[in-house]
């Protein structure tokens, strides 16, 4: 039986370079691999953080409401009272956050009406547009319309 | 030669021992996740289009380009007109210049079915683009946006040829993939898209599917539903109604 076993030493070098060669790979994808990856899935979660970071343009419409309660109110009444201020108004999150320093650019109003207001037949049926030719010859609509409860 | 062997059979166990426990000292240890009062396992993120909304008008398409800084000439959604000539549904006449991020010039005064389709991920839930990312780059977040990692993606476009709906593009500075994120940084704090902020009309709805207070649930359960592709199988959360069968 101690025969069979004689040489077996022999083979302590070897496992020793298998158990090194191991410990390497594992501390190698240790450090390789980021912290915690595959905590959700096949990915790195500090993903969703980095994504998140990312700075807002649009303040949204609770950010207005906060100051201009009396536009979003007057607004409340007319047809465009499901049209978010910044639709028009553009991204105002630098306004909202510092409205002293940041003021919005006064609009240009003629062209935006057009924008969704220019007739289209591929527009839903329901949705009021005109050929602003035909309809005002010319004339800025804020002449008979007003933008934030428009009645007419 | 016996001796000479053995000592370098020791001083190779020695070094690789040394070396790896030099390697784990310098293993990152900071934890990356877990800010400011958002679980993701309470959110299930998806979005509704009314297409008897829709007006062409490409708010969306502006208001995404701003908030996301997406690079001239690519889109993380667009509009498409299309125009079906009668029995024509095979053939339908689509066109959606630059993105409609100027909107449509006027139809042509003829005789044909026309509509508008807002365009964007449909953050699939078996999504074609998360499999074939062979670095794990992109995946679906646990709140069900489709995100990717621009650290490790490689730029192999292997995800932007898997998705049957052509929303991914190679960004052309980062030169790693890019695509709608759902505003991820505004739907995480509270916000709504910067697209559905930006729409005059309500045709695009954010929708939360496991909060039982959003109105998703009404507006899925009161009206003809379709999404995009559905043989695909890719379970898409973005939900059309009233889109025709044309549509591609």
């Amino acid at each position: 039986m101690l025969r069979r076993w004689k040489d077996a030493r022999h083979l302590l070098p070897l496992a020793a370079v298998f158990l090194g060669g191991l410990t390497l790979f594992v501390a190698v994808r240790g450090a390789l691999m980021p912290a915690e990856f595959g905590k959700y899935g096949h990915y790195r979660p500090g993903t969703l953080a980095d994504v998140r970071a990312r700075p807002v343009s649009f303040a949204g419409q609770a950010a207005c409401a906060d100051c201009h309660a009396d536009k979003v109110e007057e607004r409340s009444k007319g047809k465009h009272r499901i049209v978010s201020c910044e639709a028009c108004h553009g991204a105002l999150a630098k306004h909202a956050g510092d409205p002293a320093a940041v003021h919005p650019q006064k609009l240009g109003n003629t062209p935006l009406c057009q924008g969704c207001h220019q007739e289209d037949k591929a527009k839903p049926a329901g949705f009021p547009q005109v050929m602003p030719a035909e309809h005002s010859g010319g004339q800025a609509c804020v002449s008979c319309h007003q933008p934030h409860a428009p009645k007419l | 030669m016996e001796s000479s062997r053995r000592k370098f059979m020791a001083s190779a166990g020695k070094f690789l021992i040394l070396a790896s426990a030099a390697v784990s000292d310098g293993e990152p240890s900071a934890p990356t996740t877990g800010t400011s009062g958002y679980d993701p396992a309470k959110h299930w993120w998806g979005m509704t289009i009314d297409i008897d909304k829709c007006i062409g008008c490409g708010n969306c398409v502006r208001a995404c380009s701003r908030e996301n800084s997406v690079p001239d000439g690519f889109y993380r959604t667009w509009v498409e007109r299309y125009e079906v000539p009668a029995g024509e549904d095979e053939n339908p006449h689509v066109e959606s210049p630059d993105g409609a991020i100027h909107g449509f010039p006027p139809s042509p005064n003829t005789a044909a079915k026309r509509f508008f389709v807002p365009k964007l991920c449909n953050q699939c839930a078996n999504s074609p683009c998360v499999q074939v990312c062979p670095v794990g780059a992109t995946f679906v977040s646990p709140d069900g946006v489709v995100l990717v990692d621009e650290s490790y993606c490689l730029g192999c476009r292997y995800c932007v040829q898997a998705c049957p709906y052509g929303c991914r593009y190679i960004h052309p500075r980062k030169h790693t993939v890019d695509k709608c994120t759902l505003c991820y940084h505004r739907i995480t704090q509270g916000l709504t898209t910067a697209c559905c902020e930006a729409c005059p009309t309500g045709a695009r709805q954010l929708a939360d599917l496991k909060n039982p207070a959003d109105p998703v649930h009404e507006f899925l359960r009161t009206n003809k539903i379709q999404v995009l592709k559905p043989h695909m199988a890719t379970h898409s959360k973005v939900f059309y109604r009233a889109l025709d069968g044309a549509v591609r």
